[in-house]
């Protein structure tokens, strides 16, 4: 059992479908299964990510300082950090408040288009959610932050994609998806 | 139909003039002082010179030079006025700072000493050091007067070019001179001509570049302001070398002074017979217009140049072909710069010979330059090229203001570099300045001391050169952005080592890749800056700090909305 | 192999090939199955040199040299690639992707993306320049064609075949340097411009998202320039 390798998943500013692309594996994955670990996961009832791992991969952008500080932490215990999907390189569809800024995406949402107290709140929307993570004015990519060893792009990437870069983790090899999986 | 004899004949009757009128009394009406309120001091004068009843005339003139003393006027006694040999004559008085108030004053002193408390010392070596050619009218004809022009020898080169030279060999003589672009590129204008001359084509073209859009530069607009009639008669003397007949000034309407001015000119030496059909009874014919640009510094690459007098927007296109080959309406163009063309009716006047022995080996002649910034003297001067960069600031320029240190001097403009004390000794030419990671370019000279964070100073040029962009090639367009992005992020204290690299690599990717000279030069504060500045950028990256005090350098890691 | 009249031999990639005369190099390169990835360029329109992707080395040139625009003289020693080239063709990319909002997932052009299917090509695998995230327009005014600002790399294929082919010259550029846009007429909604015909060539040309056809998504959403070449030939041939 020494040789397995050590699997973390994480998910942060996205909407889980990187995650649902990896269980469309299907039978893939039970085959995989034998060569790994899952050590940490949102599929797996696992709180404290460990000291080592070493692959992660990490679903989402970096949107608020709950994020920033979970990426700088598995940063420092993983091996090979890889992206997957488009709002882990690019930011995506969780960067799309970009453009207007968080508190003006927040009045929006939990504001002009809601019913109850948060409608007529005062002040800014931020302090009405102070038990949340803070909202960065800008969501970012993982880049951005800390270094990255590989990119899986798509949105979500196909289960063949995620398929092909496990595969080539678990062999020992940084996967290569330049040129191969549609960028974007 | 003019005539060597009518020139003559002027010339004469203007002197004559001159002399009769007595002393002169010369007020800087140039946009300098202008700015200065000299057109007042001029009324002022003129009014205590009526009510004194003294033998003088009050003239406007063009820039003198010392700008920092602005409003500069000058008096030049009626001796000196009609000497043959100026040597021995009496000298020329300068004052600076004259308000409408000292008017009475310098009319009372007429034949008397000096003003005291508003002379200028004109042994200093900010005079003493000059070599002027160029700028040898400005500041003692009236810019709008064409007998005063000729009067001081003006256009016989021109007739002598026409009535004795064939084009071939007034192409010959810009060639033997070694005369380079002024614009900024030193690109050989006897090359140029041959090429335009050589081109093939029924219809060709001359186009003055007087865009000058550098932060920073005046020297152009000076010279059109001062002596608009050198201009002319460079670019007249220059169609009849390339063999083309109509003609464009291309220059912004910012300066309306030097439009009104060249505009005044165009009509002189129309009526003159020195513009125009026939010109001095040749069969040489040119026609000039102006053309007014709406203020674009990319309007200064002359492929956009071409594209905006044209009437289309102004973007620049891919060179080859060149417009000495596909200008202008697809023909065969020569575009200089206004400089380039103040060069050529000295050479063709005093021979190429005169002009080659001036400057170094391979830049010949002088240079002017706008110098401004941190220095004691700041203004318009013109050295030989081959003066030590010391020598400009130091000497002629004074150093920098006491209390401080001299830290740098940025030339060429936006697409030039800054220069570190270390290197102040080099000769100021083409090859040298471009050895020591900056340019010639077209003459901004802006000297730093120690109050300037270099960090700073790369970051203003990128936000002239992004602003400047015209957004037609990405690199530049987007490139340049980006730039300002990461320079901004150093000066916030909010970059990382990350940062510096990937702003290294967008200097060489945009300067290698953009589409004309002004993305391709763009990087170029960054790059000079780093070479000489790095401990400067790393203070700002790894210790939070300006190391000049400019910059707040507060900024947190990452910007949450609390 | 016997050459033209006037032909030009020169080498490109080492290897020994031919041009007619005034053919530039990227068509030369085509005729020669070489690959130089374009933006800017498309078969039947005039070209500007503006996307620098098909940037090439020429042996003795100072500086790099637009394919699209340049050339071939005879003797000429080209090379199409090289690490320095794919490396200033990558950031060109990045510099695009950074500069305005091209969330790719939730594009009409998602799949057939002229500058997608580019990136994928040249190996891009994310973004290294900060992304600028402007806050952009969309015009939606016209009855059958909409112009999103988000998703414009500004190529002026659709400036200039409204202007080269159409003859109408509704559009054109305006603002400078990262401030530039395209606009229909004097900068007013689309819908209300007097000068378009609706003909929808611009939205055929279009690389990207930026124009497209209203209700036309999903597989229907590709589009076809194809028809330009054509056009032209004709036109030229009449």
């Amino acid at each position: 059992m020494s040789e397995k390798k050590t699997l973390a998943t994480v998910w942060l500013d996205g909407c889980s479908g990187c995650h649902m692309s990896l269980l469309d594996m299907d039978e893939r994955l039970i085959t995989l299964s034998s060569q790994f670990d899952l050590v940490y996961s949102p599929l797996v009832d696992q709180k404290i990510f460990p000291a080592h791992v070493d692959i992660t991969l990490v679903e989402g952008a970096i949107g608020n300082t709950e994020d920033l500080e979970k990426i700088h932490m598995i940063r420092e215990r993983t091996r090979i950090l890889v992206a997957v999907g488009d709002c882990a390189i690019t930011g995506n569809v969780s960067a799309l408040r970009n453009a207007c800024g968080a508190e003006a995406m927040l009045r929006r949402v939990y504001g002009e288009s809601a019913q109850g107290p948060a409608q007529n709140a005062p002040g800014k929307m931020q302090d009405i959610f102070v038990q949340l993570p803070r909202l960065f004015e800008r969501v970012q990519p993982l880049h951005d932050y800390v270094s990255i060893d590989a990119f899986v792009p798509g949105c979500p990437p196909t289960a063949d994609t995620i398929h092909f870069a496990l595969s080539e983790l678990l062999a020992g090899r940084v996967p290569d998806l330049s040129g191969v999986a549609k960028f974007g | 139909m003019m005539s060597h004899e009518e020139l003559e004949q002027t010339t004469a009757k203007v002197q004559q003039e001159q002399r009769a009128a007595g002393d002169r009394i010369n007020v800087c009406v140039a946009a300098g002082c202008l700015s200065l309120h000299s057109d007042a001091v001029q009324k002022s004068l003129n009014e205590e010179a009526k009510k004194s009843g003294a033998r003088c005339s009050v003239r406007g003139v063009g820039c003198m030079g010392l700008c920092s003393a602005g409003p500069v006027v000058s008096h030049e006694p009626a001796q000196a006025v009609a000497a043959e040999d100026k040597t021995t004559a009496q000298p020329t008085r300068l004052y600076g700072g004259v308000q409408p108030g000292h008017a009475a004053k310098i009319v009372a002193s007429l034949n008397r000493e000096p003003v005291r408390e508003l002379a200028i010392d004109t042994t200093m070596p900010f005079f003493a050091k000059q070599t002027k050619i160029v700028l040898e009218n400005s500041g003692s004809i009236n810019p709008e007067s064409i007998e005063e022009y000729i009067a001081v020898g003006g256009y016989r080169a021109l007739l002598r070019a026409l009535h004795e030279m064939t084009p071939a060999e007034v192409v010959q003589e810009i060639s033997a001179s070694g005369l380079r672009g002024r614009g900024g590129a030193g690109y050989p204008t006897g090359l140029k001509w041959a090429t335009v001359a050589r081109a093939a084509g029924a219809t060709k073209y001359v186009i003055c570049n007087a865009d000058e859009g550098d932060p920073g530069a005046c020297m152009d607009r000076s010279v059109r302001e001062s002596d608009p009639h050198r201009v002319l008669e460079g670019m007249i003397l220059a169609a009849y070398a390339v063999g083309a007949s109509q003609g464009y000034i291309s220059l912004r309407a910012e300066y309306p002074l030097a439009v009104q001015r060249l505009g005044v000119a165009i009509r002189e030496a129309k009526r003159m017979g020195l513009l125009g059909a026939e010109i001095a009874g040749t069969r040489m014919s040119l026609n000039l217009e102006i053309r007014l640009g709406a203020g674009a510094f990319v309007c200064g690459e002359e492929t956009a140049l071409i594209a905006s007098i044209e009437g289309r927007r102004g973007t620049p296109q891919p060179r080859p072909p060149y417009p000495a080959e596909s200008g202008l309406w697809n023909s065969p163009t020569l575009i200089n710069n206004v400089e380039t063309y103040a060069n050529v009716s000295p050479i063709l006047a005093r021979g190429s010979a005169w002009y080659a022995a001036q400057g170094t080996a391979k830049s010949k002649g002088t240079k002017v330059f706008a110098l401004s910034g941190k220095a004691r003297n700041t203004g318009l001067i013109e050295v030989p090229m081959g003066m030590t960069l010391r020598e400009i600031i130091f000497d002629i320029g004074g150093g920098v203001p006491a209390g401080h240190t001299f830290k740098a001097v940025q030339t060429g403009g936006p697409s030039g570099g800054c220069i570190p004390e270390s290197l102040l000794d080099i000769p100021v030419d083409y090859d040298s300045l471009m050895q020591a990671g900056s340019i010639m370019g077209s003459g901004g000279m802006i000297v730093m001391d120690d109050s300037s964070c270099m960090v700073s100073v790369a970051r203003f040029f990128m936000e002239f050169c992004m602003s400047e962009s015209c957004g037609k090639c990405i690199p530049c367009r987007a490139g340049t952005a980006q730039m300002h992005g990461l320079l901004t992020r150093i000066t916030e204290g909010a970059a990382t080592h990350r940062d510096l690299d990937l702003l290294v690599r967008l200097c060489e990717m945009v300067g290698a890749t953009s589409l004309c000279g002004l993305g391709q030069t763009a990087p170029n504060p960054v790059l000079s800056t780093l070479r000489y500045f790095k401990n400067e950028y790393l203070a700002h990256i790894e210790d939070k700090h300006c190391p000049a005090g400019v910059c707040e350098c507060a900024a947190t890691p990452a910007e949450v909305n609390a | 192999m016997s050459a033209a009249p006037g032909a030009k031999t020169f080498v490109i990639d080492g290897v020994d090939a031919s041009a007619t005369p005034g053919q530039t190099i990227l068509s030369a390169a085509r005729e020669h199955n070489i690959f130089i990835p374009t933006l800017c360029h498309l078969e039947g329109l005039g070209d500007v040199g503006a996307c620098r992707l098909c940037l090439v080395e020429v042996k003795g040139a100072r500086r790099l040299l637009p394919a699209c625009t340049t050339r071939v003289d005879e003797g000429m020693e080209i090379t199409t690639n090289s690490p320095r080239l794919a490396d200033d063709r990558q950031m060109t990319m990045q510099l695009l992707f950074a500069e305005r909002n091209h969330v790719c997932s939730v594009c009409v052009a998602n799949n057939h993306c002229e500058m997608q299917s580019m990136a994928t090509t040249l190996g891009m695998t994310h973004v290294e320049v900060p992304y600028r995230f402007p806050a952009l327009t969309v015009d939606a005014s016209h009855e059958r064609f909409t112009l999103d600002h988000n998703r414009c790399i500004l190529c002026t294929r659709c400036v200039r075949v409204c202007s080269e082919i159409e003859g109408a010259h509704t559009w054109d550029v305006m603002g400078r340097g990262i401030q530039s846009k395209v606009i229909t007429d004097l900068d007013q909604p689309w819908g209300t411009s007097e000068t378009c015909t609706s003909c929808g060539k611009c939205v055929q040309v279009c690389p990207t998202g930026a124009l497209f056809q209203k209700n036309r998504t999903g597989e229907r959403r590709g589009k076809d320039p194809s028809f330009l070449p054509y056009l032209r030939t004709m036109r030229e041939e009449l």
